[in-house]
Parts: C-alpha cells; sequence; structure tokens
C-alpha cells in the first residue's frame, strides 16, 4: 500500500512542474483563443447580418420594381390624360398632325384579337390536355409535351415573321376568299366576314396569339388534370363511364378552378404580346365591323409608333396606352394567380 | 377524343410548319458571312456581326445585372421569409412581373432611363432586359432551394455553420443546377426579347459597342429588315431568325435535360 503510495506521490511529484507548465500555457493560449473566437464569431455574424440584409433588400427591390413601373407609367401618361381626360377611353381618333389621341381603337383590338385567340386556344388545350392525361401512352407524353411547350419557347418575333410571309399570305390566297363567300348572305356573320381578303388583319393576329398561348392553356391544363385523385375517376369508369364522360362529368368539374387560372394566364399572354401583332395586323387606327380588316392593338401601336413619336402629346398618348395595358394585364394576371393559388392550396 | 387525338397533331403540326418555314427561308442564307459582316445597306452583301454582338452584350449585362438580385430575392424568400408576409407578397408580384408584357418594361425604362440621358442607349436596353431576367430567376431560385430537405440544413446547424454560410455552402450547392436552369431560361426568354429593345437600345446599322450610344440587336434588325420591302433585307432577316430560334431551342433543351438529369438521380 505505501509503496503504491509513493510511486504515485513520485509521479505526481516528477509530472507536477510539466502539469503547471502546461496549464499555464493553456490559460495564456485559452485566453487568446476565446478572444479571436470571439472576433471571429463577430465577424460571422457580421457576414451573416449582412447577407440577410442583402437578401431582403433584394425582395424588397422586386416589390420596388413594380411600383416603380406603374409610377413611371402613370406619370409619363400624365400630360396626355390632363389634355384628353376620359375622351381618352372613349375617342376613336389618333391624329398625330392635329395631335388629337384616343385609345378605344387599340383597345378594341387587343381585346377582339385576345378574345379570338382564347376562343381557338382554349378548346384546343384542353382536348391536348386531355389527350396528355388519358389517351396517350406513357412513353410518348413526354416527348409531346416538350414539343408543345417548346412552342412557348419560340420568340414572338419569329411568330410575327412567319405570320406576315407564311400564314397572312396563305389565308389571304386559300382561306379568306371561301369564307367571305359562304358567309356573304348569311345575316349577322355577313358584316364580321366582310371586305376583301388582306391576309393581314385582326382575324390572323387572333390566330397566331392562339398558337402563342396554346402551350400555357395546354401545360396548367394538364397539371390540374394529373392533379385529380385517380379513385374519383377510378370510380366513374367504374361505373361503366366512356373516357369522354370521365372528362366531362368528373375531371372538368373538379379542376374547374385551374382551368380558369390556366386560361386567365394565356388571356394576360395575349393581352400583351406585341411583336407577332405587330406583324400581321395592319396598323390601322379604326373599329371595323369586320373580323378580317386590319386594326391595330395597344402594344402594336406603341411599337409602331414610339420611336417616330414627336411632341411630348405623342409621346405621353403612347405612354398612358402602356399604362392601360399594364392594368388590364395586371387585374387578368392577378385574377388567375389567385385561381391557382386556390387550387395550389387544395391539392397541397 | 378522336377530337382530343386531333387537337395534338394539330397542335404539333404548328411547331413542324414554324421550323419547317424557318429552315427553309433561312438555311441557305446561312453562311459564314454573316457572322463576320456587318449589316448592309439595301441591295449590297452583308450579314449580321454587329446585331450577333449587340445581342450577345445585352444579353450578357442583362444576365449580370439580373441574376444576382434574383438569386438574393429568392433566398430570402426561401431561406430567411418563408412564411412572412413579404414573401407571400413578394411572390405574387414577381408572378404578375414574370408575366407582364414586356413593351410595358421598355416604357418603363424609357422613363426612367433613357428620357433622364436625353438618349438611347445599350446599356438601357441591357438594364431592360435585366427587368425581365429577375422574376424568372426569383421564380426557379425559389423553388429550387424549398426542394433542399430540411435535415442537410439541420446538419449544418448542428456542427454551429453560420446560416448564411450554410445557404451559401449547402442550399445553394444543393440546389445549383436548378438554379443554372433557371438562369438558362432567362437567357433564352431574353434573347428573343424585341418590344423592350426597341426604344431603349433602339438600333445601329453599324458595329458598335459603345454602351452609351445606340446598339444594335439581332431582334431589332429581324423587325426592320423583315418589315422593308428589300428582298436581301427580308431573306438577312429569316436568316437571323433561324439564328435566334436554334439557340433560344437549344438553351431550353440544355435546361430542360439539366433538370430532367436532378430528377432522375
Amino acid at each position: 500500500m505505501s509503496a503504491h503510495a509513493v510511486m504515485t506521490r513520485e509521479r505526481r511529484d516528477e509530472e507536477a512542474p510539466v502539469v503547471e507548465v502546461a496549464w499555464e500555457g493553456q490559460v495564456v493560449g485559452a485566453r487568446q483563443d476565446v478572444e479571436e473566437r470571439a472576433k471571429a464569431l463577430d465577424r460571422l455574424r457580421l457576414s451573416d447580418n449582412i447577407f440577410k440584409l442583402m437578401t431582403r433588400s433584394a425582395a424588397i427591390f422586386v416589390l420596388a420594381l413594380l411600383g416603380g413601373v406603374m409610377l413611371a407609367l402613370f406619370l409619363g401618361s400624365l400630360p396626355a390624360l390632363n389634355e384628353f381626360g376620359l375622351d381618352f377611353f372613349l375617342s376613336q381618333s389618333w391624329n398625330p398632325v392635329t395631335e388629337k389621341f384616343g385609345a378605344l381603337a387599340p383597345i378594341y383590338g387587343t381585346l377582339v384579337t385576345s378574345l379570338i385567340a382564347m376562343m381557338i386556344a382554349v378548346p384546343f388545350g384542353l382536348l391536348i390536355a386531355m389527350f396528355l392525361t388519358e389517351l396517350c401512352p406513357m412513353w410518348l407524353r413526354r416527348p409531346i409535351g416538350i414539343a408543345i411547350e417548346l412552342l412557348a419557347g419560340i420568340p414572338s418575333i419569329i411568330y410575327g415573321i412567319w405570320g406576315l410571309f407564311v400564314l397572312a399570305p396563305f389565308l389571304q390566297q386559300h382561306v379568306q376568299p371561301g369564307v367571305i363567300a359562304t358567309f356573304a348572305n348569311v345575316p349577322g356573320l355577313s358584316a364580321l366576314f366582310a371586305g376583301p381578303p388582306y391576309g393581314i388583319g385582326i382575324f390572323t393576329a387572333g390566330l397566331i396569339l392562339a398558337i402563342m398561348v396554346l402551350p400555357f392553356v395546354t401545360s396548367i391544363s394538364r397539371d390540374v388534370f394529373e392533379a385529380v385523385p385517380p379513385v374519383l375517376k377510378e370510380a366513374a369508369y367504374g361505373l361503366g363511364c366512356s373516357t369522354w364522360e370521365v372528362m366531362r362529368y368528373v375531371v372538368l368539374p373538379y379542376t374547374r378552378v385551374g382551368v380558369i387560372g390556366g386560361v386567365m394566364l394565356g388571356l394576360g399572354r395575349a393581352l400583351g404580346e406585341t411583336m407577332a401583332v405587330t406583324f400581321v395586323i395592319g396598323n390601322a387606327h379604326k373599329i371595323s365591323s369586320s373580323l378580317l380588316a386590319p386594326g391595330t392593338t395597344i402594344s402594336a401601336t406603341i411599337a409602331n409608333e414610339f420611336t417616330e413619336a414627336v411632341g411630348d402629346l405623342y409621346t405621353s398618348s403612347l405612354i398612358a396606352l402602356g399604362l392601360i395595358l399594364f392594368f388590364i394585364t395586371f387585374v387578368v394576371l392577378a385574377i388567375a394567380r389567385y385561381l391557382l393559388l386556390r387550387i395550389e392550396r387544395r391539392i397541397g | 377524343m378522336v377530337a382530343s387525338v386531333g387537337a395534338t397533331l394539330i397542335g404539333l403540326s404548328w411547331l413542324a410548319l414554324i421550323l419547317g418555314a424557318l429552315f427553309w427561308e433561312g438555311f441557305s442564307g446561312l453562311s459564314l458571312r454573316v457572322f463576320t459582316e456587318n449589316t448592309p445597306p439595301p441591295g449590297s452583301d452583308g450579314g449580321l456581326l454587329n446585331a450577333i454582338i449587340g445581342s450577345l452584350i445585352a444579353t450578357v449585362l442583362a444576365v449580370a445585372i439580373g441574376t444576382p438580385i434574383g438569386i438574393l430575392a429568392g433566398t430570402y424568400m426561401a431561406e430567411y421569409g418563408r412564411h412572412d408576409k413579404l414573401t407571400s407578397v413578394v411572390r405574387f408580384i414577381n408572378d404578375i412581373l414574370l408575366s407582364a408584357p414586356s413593351i410595358v418594361i421598355g416604357l418603363f425604362i424609357y422613363e426612367v432611363m433613357v428620357r433622364p440621358m436625353g438618349h438611347f442607349s445599350g446599356i438601357a436596353g441591357a438594364v431592360a432586359l435585366a427587368v425581365i431576367v429577375i422574376p424568372v430567376v426569383v421564380r426557379t431560385t425559389e423553388d429550387m432551394l424549398l426542394l433542399v430537405p430540411n435535415t442537410m440544413r439541420e446538419a449544418a446547424a448542428s456542427i454551429g455553420l453560420p446560416r448564411s454560410l450554410m445557404i451559401q455552402k449547402i442550399a445553394y450547392r444543393a440546389a445549383r443546377s436548378g438554379i443554372i436552369t433557371g438562369i438558362l431560361l432567362a437567357i433564352a426568354r431574353v434573347s428573343g426579347e424585341t418590344a423592350p429593345l426597341l426604344f431603349t437600345a433602339l438600333n445601329n446599322q453599324f458595329y458598335s459597342t459603345n454602351l452609351n450610344a445606340p446598339m444594335a440587336s439581332l431582334p431589332a434588325v429581324i423587325f426592320q429588315f423583315a418589315l422593308s420591302p428589300y428582298k436581301d433585307w427580308q431573306k438577312l432577316a429569316w436568316t437571323g431568325a433561324l439564328i435566334i430560334t436554334l439557340s433560344v431551342l437549344a438553351l431550353s433543351i440544355v435546361a430542360r435535360a439539366l433538370t430532367g438529369a436532378r430528377k432522375s438521380s
């Protein structure tokens, strides 16, 4: 026992100085260490805060961007709105020489071309979406879906040049004469399809817009169709429904809100589309009863005339047109987003 | 249901018709000269060099300005303010900006840059395109960061990694291919844009890399040449259209392949 005690004491005695030195060294080192760590932590906290601040500012910048667009357009259009007042929205005259400007013809053209586009694109889009979700063999779904979506990737100006050089001459030579002859004696329709076959005009613009918005309607409809719970469809099939009946009475009612959202999103695109329309609309500042006649839209007017506009009132009138366009698309897109958000919540 | 198949065939035929016309009209004009000579006056030979260079400069600048802002804003929405009010407002506004008419963006930049500066300029065109880049990048960045599993964030936090480093070293790395996809899509979107350039960068018949002066761009040249009465200008417009379409489609296919690879792994 004593031997053991001696041994430990001896060992302790031997080790004691070493331990002490090491301990003192550690005290010095630890103090430095703590200070360095504190500094490092401060640095990190600072960079952490800076990074957070940067991300937050960027998010707020996005908000400011939209505010800036609204403000700039509003201020830019003030001279025209002051000059013409409410008349600006109701007058059809567009005369740079006498400086009388009214927005009615472009507003009419914008709404009518978009309406034509939606009347063509919605049924087509829904049918394609049905094909992709219900009928198409699995291995073909992805390639066809991609091909339809590539339509959305083609730049607007390409549609314009194609519409002007390929589609419009084709319509002029092969389609419009027949249409005009067919409806010439039908009351009502004769006014809608009257006049010489120009090729370019309101209807051609609407048709091109239809091709351009088709992918938006298709891809959103497909997404909401795919989100229908399979049990619902299986139950309907189990009752002996045909594919068409399942689509008509189960899938469409279930996805109504989402489909409308997709349609509105496409409408938002059609309303603001510029280059394609500029090429084929014909740029006539008048409202004519015939859909085959040339017309103009808000965006086409701005694109065509902005750099040639002389005088503040002319420029300001064009910016006021831009403000109207922004307002219309804002409302349509806001409704679309709201509807899509609702269906997203229900699915999620 | 026959109608459904028919609609799909017609939808696909539009794509075929447009691409077919582009190749038919534009392919024969494709030669080395297009890339080495400037836009000609009507009646003489030339290429699209100044327009291609102008487009490249504007696109690169737009991406350089727009991408950092977009990524940072998307980061805030996914990493810091996932559940706060600001995020939902920004998300809504960003979606509106994403589909806002590009001509309106052009008017906006005209008001805030071109008018104060007193003249059209390449930099104004690039800023207008940057405004179009931002919402695309914000959207994809947020979506991709939201896909990063929270366990990775927790693991980083448990070893004491500060939040900013966790985002930079872990979250960005995990979401990298998705964010790059977003940038590619933004480039594809921007490189075909014409409307916002018409009254910001305007156009230039000559070779110019001066950012403070009007600058040519492919879409603007196509617009001008296609609507001109000269056959040789129209021919060049078709060639330019083919070049833009091929590069845009290539970009979106690459972007798709990137997301596809990520999904399957």
